[in-house]
């Protein structure tokens, strides 16, 4: 078969398809968008079918992956690693109930925070779970292992959890496919005892996962990705996931030959590590991500022999890359040339024309007459109105967060209580706190930037907009008078204006849908449609 | 053959595909690609960078070492400098000089082009200027690409073949504007290195 140049997260994505998977479950999230993306264009997969569209968030993707694997099916579900938050609940628990078709987990983690709030760490969510993990280092590999990952999860009867880092989903090179294999016919499981977790079943399925732990720690120590560079001296590393890229680069261009590690299913195989242990004097373990395991290496009271993140020898946050690995292991680097001072920062920001310019210019400026004017945000391309020139939102934290956060500084007495959040964030994780506010009476207004699209991970189907939002507040119980629409356009500036300030001193919920189509995404579609004629 | 380049520009720019025109030829010619990409927030207008390397041997690292690129290819020329460091001492920047302005406190265009002579042999393209000349000013990125091509050790004509394949898509008069602009920028850069 042809090589094809691929990302790493649709090598991924290649990989499940070749494994026979028979849906997909995400919900977008940088770095893992492009695994679902590849799926949902691959024409074999649409011939299938697969079924491959978003869901409204991380846990429900998730728990109908879960249902799929019920069914006897192979599915494959993917997020970034903030999203697995969002599913943990469900994860956690399906460790517990176990698997029937092969269910694969891809995470995508963002050390270094490209496009993230934090740089957890997947890998402790697979020990949580107490699940195997892999943690593959080039495309080829996260090809072949997301295959053979369906088998792994199919045979003991888990959940596999596939982690990555966003360097590796996001760089291409080269991939050699191997023939597919056909999907699993429908064989769904009667076995109330396994998936009825109550008491008296969650208590006997979590004997049955510890009592396999020593099985799974088998497997790893078989595992071809889990491998020894032999070498000679007294250093050795254990390079875990795409840390091992960065390792074999550096013993390559400064002609080295020390022992090296590679971890790349969990959990980790012992002796393996027992062994490189006896034969070297020092170990610089290299992780991307958290010293998850070289806190375990370590032990509570430390161990002088181990270099890594937790003695400064690596940098405690932060990806890794060749030049950080080689002032690990003491090597000098290269003379190089510095930034020229004249340089300066080009952060990112709202596009021009984008309908939030307009939704925020209208905002600061009312919200400009009060004492206290809090904007209580979310995740998505208006949380980019906390930058210059717009200053115009004060928090971002989670997912939804802004309606809640806002209700409950309502609840605190903050005056006026106001919430921006983009219609797909809405539907993600904003609608349940939405019905608390209204339950409470809370005094809050909630401003829905209804672009049409999930615009920050590149214009995703959104799960709900337009009339469909209008539906929803409706449903939840916002009052007729109170749920207004605008349209964010300079034209309409003073219009918009008026409506906010009525809304925003109503002493009650209020819904404010500002609906104008993201530019990028009406770019497009109008680019498809010449290209079509 | 072992090449290591870093592409530079602003989100929107089209560094992808000159990576993708790279990434086609180099696998067409049976070469090991790694090439990073910039998905998410930072692409909104932001500074993008592409580590694009080429070898014809194992690549371990997909991103490039800090002093070992053999070149910077930019379709910006302020970006061109942000990128510095991972040049090695004797390799060159080629890059466009036209300036993409979309921050207030973008440097003077004159100071840039100072920093950018004081590096080894910088190779500056009038990129619009040429992509005009061959037809669209958005296609000076292949405008680009064609003044790096005399330096990244592939063929012409597979990188010209996979201009061909990657734009087809678009109608053979695309393809025609795009290799126009290709061989633009690969004259222009000739016509560089033969001056004293």
């Amino acid at each position: 078969m042809n090589k094809q140049l691929l990302l790493g997260a649709e090598a991924i994505a290649l990989g499940a398809l070749d494994a026979g998977i028979s849906g997909v479950y995400a919900y977008p999230g940088t770095p893992s968008t492009e695994i679902t993306e590849y799926i949902q264009k691959n024409s074999a997969a649409l011939e299938q079918p697969v079924r491959s569209a978003w869901s409204a968030n991380e846990k429900t993707a998730y728990e109908a992956a879960l249902g799929m694997s019920y069914a006897g099916k192979r599915s494959l579900v993917c997020m970034k690693h903030v999203g697995l938050n969002v599913a943990a609940d469900a994860f956690i628990n399906s460790a517990i109930t176990g698997v029937n078709g092969g269910l694969v987990v891809a995470v995508a983690d963002d050390p270094s925070m490209h496009s993230s709030q934090n740089e957890q760490d997947s890998r402790v969510y697979g020990k949580f779970a107490m699940l195997p993990v892999l943690e593959p280092s080039s495309q080829q590999d996260l090809y072949t292992a997301t295959r053979e990952a369906f088998d792994l999860s199919e045979s003991v009867k888990l959940p596999v959890l596939l982690r990555l880092t966003t360097r590796l989903a996001h760089s291409r090179a080269g991939v050699e496919p191997t023939s597919a294999r056909i999907q699993n016919p429908l064989n769904a499981l009667y076995a109330p005892e396994r998936f009825v977790l109550i008491p008296q079943n969650a208590r006997r399925q979590y004997n049955v996962l510890l009592g396999m732990q020593e099985e799974l720690e088998k497997l790893s120590e078989q595992s071809w990705l889990n491998r020894l560079i032999t070498g000679t001296g007294s250093i050795g590393v254990i390079a875990f996931g795409i840390a091992f890229n960065y390792t074999m680069e550096v013993r390559q261009a400064f002609s080295l030959d020390f022992q090296v590690l590679q971890i790349g299913q969990y959990p980790l195989p012992r002796k393996q590590v027992e062994s490189l242990f006896k034969k070297c004097e020092t170990i610089l373990v290299a992780e991307e991500g958290y010293p998850v395991y070289e806190e375990l290496l370590r032990g509570y009271f430390g161990a002088d022999n181990i270099n890594g993140r937790m003695d400064g020898s690596l940098p405690r946050a932060g990806e890794l890359n060749a030049d950080i690995i080689a002032k690990g292991l003491g090597l000098k680097p290269k003379a190089v040339m510095p930034v020229p001072d004249i340089v300066v920062n080009r952060p990112p920001a709202l596009c021009k024309g984008c309908g939030h310019r307009d939704l925020y210019d209208a905002l600061t400026t009312v919200m400009s007459s009060f004492a206290e004017h809090h904007v209580f945000s979310d995740i998505g391309c208006y949380t980019l109105g906390a930058l210059e020139p717009f200053n115009a939102i004060h928090t971002c934290v989670d997912m939804g967060a802004s309606i809640t956060m806002a209700k409950g500084a309502a609840d605190a007495g903050l005056r006026p209580a106001v919430a921006v959040i983009g219609d797909s964030t809405f539907t993600h994780s904003g609608m349940t706190g939405l019905l608390d506010a209204i339950n409470d009476r809370s005094p809050l207004t909630v401003i829905i930037a209804d672009n049409d699209t999930t615009a920050m991970t590149g214009g995703q189907q959104s799960s709900a907009t337009g009339s469909r939002l209008q539906d929803i507040c409706r449903g939840l119980g916002v009052e007729e008078e109170h749920l207004r629409t605008i349209v964010p356009l300079k034209s309409h500036l003073e219009e918009n204006m008026t409506v906010l300030r009525e809304e925003i001193s109503y002493e009650g919920v209020s819904v404010v849908i500002a609906q104008r189509e993201c530019i990028e995404t009406a770019a497009r579609k109008k680019r498809n449609k010449t290209a079509s004629t | 053959m072992h090449i290591n380049i870093i592409l530079a520009g602003v989100g929107g720019q089209g560094i992808l595909t000159i990576a993708a025109v790279i990434g086609r030829a180099a696998l067409q010619s049976n070469l090991i690609i790694r090439q990073t990409e910039v998905h998410g927030m930072s692409q909104r207008g932001g500074a993008v960078q592409s580590h694009l390397r080429i070898s014809n041997r194992a690549i371990y690292s997909d991103l490039i070492a800090e002093g070992t690129a053999h070149m910077i290819l930019s379709v910006e020329p302020h970006e061109a400098l942000r990128y510095l460091p991972f040049l090695a001492l004797e390799s060159r920047i080629i890059t466009s000089i036209d300036p993409f302005i979309n921050v207030e406190n973008y440097p003077e265009i004159e100071d840039i082009l100072a920093e950018l002579c004081r590096t080894n042999h910088p190779v500056l393209v009038n990129a619009a200027e040429l992509a005009r000349e061959a037809g669209n000013a958005r296609t000076s990125n292949m405008v680009m690409l064609g003044a790096a091509a005399p330096y990244i050790g592939i063929a012409t004509e597979q990188l010209e073949s996979a201009i061909e394949d990657l734009f087809q898509v678009k109608g053979s008069d695309i393809v025609d504007m795009n290799i126009r602009a290709f061989r633009k920028g690969q004259e222009l850069s000739q016509t560089q290195a033969t001056e004293p």
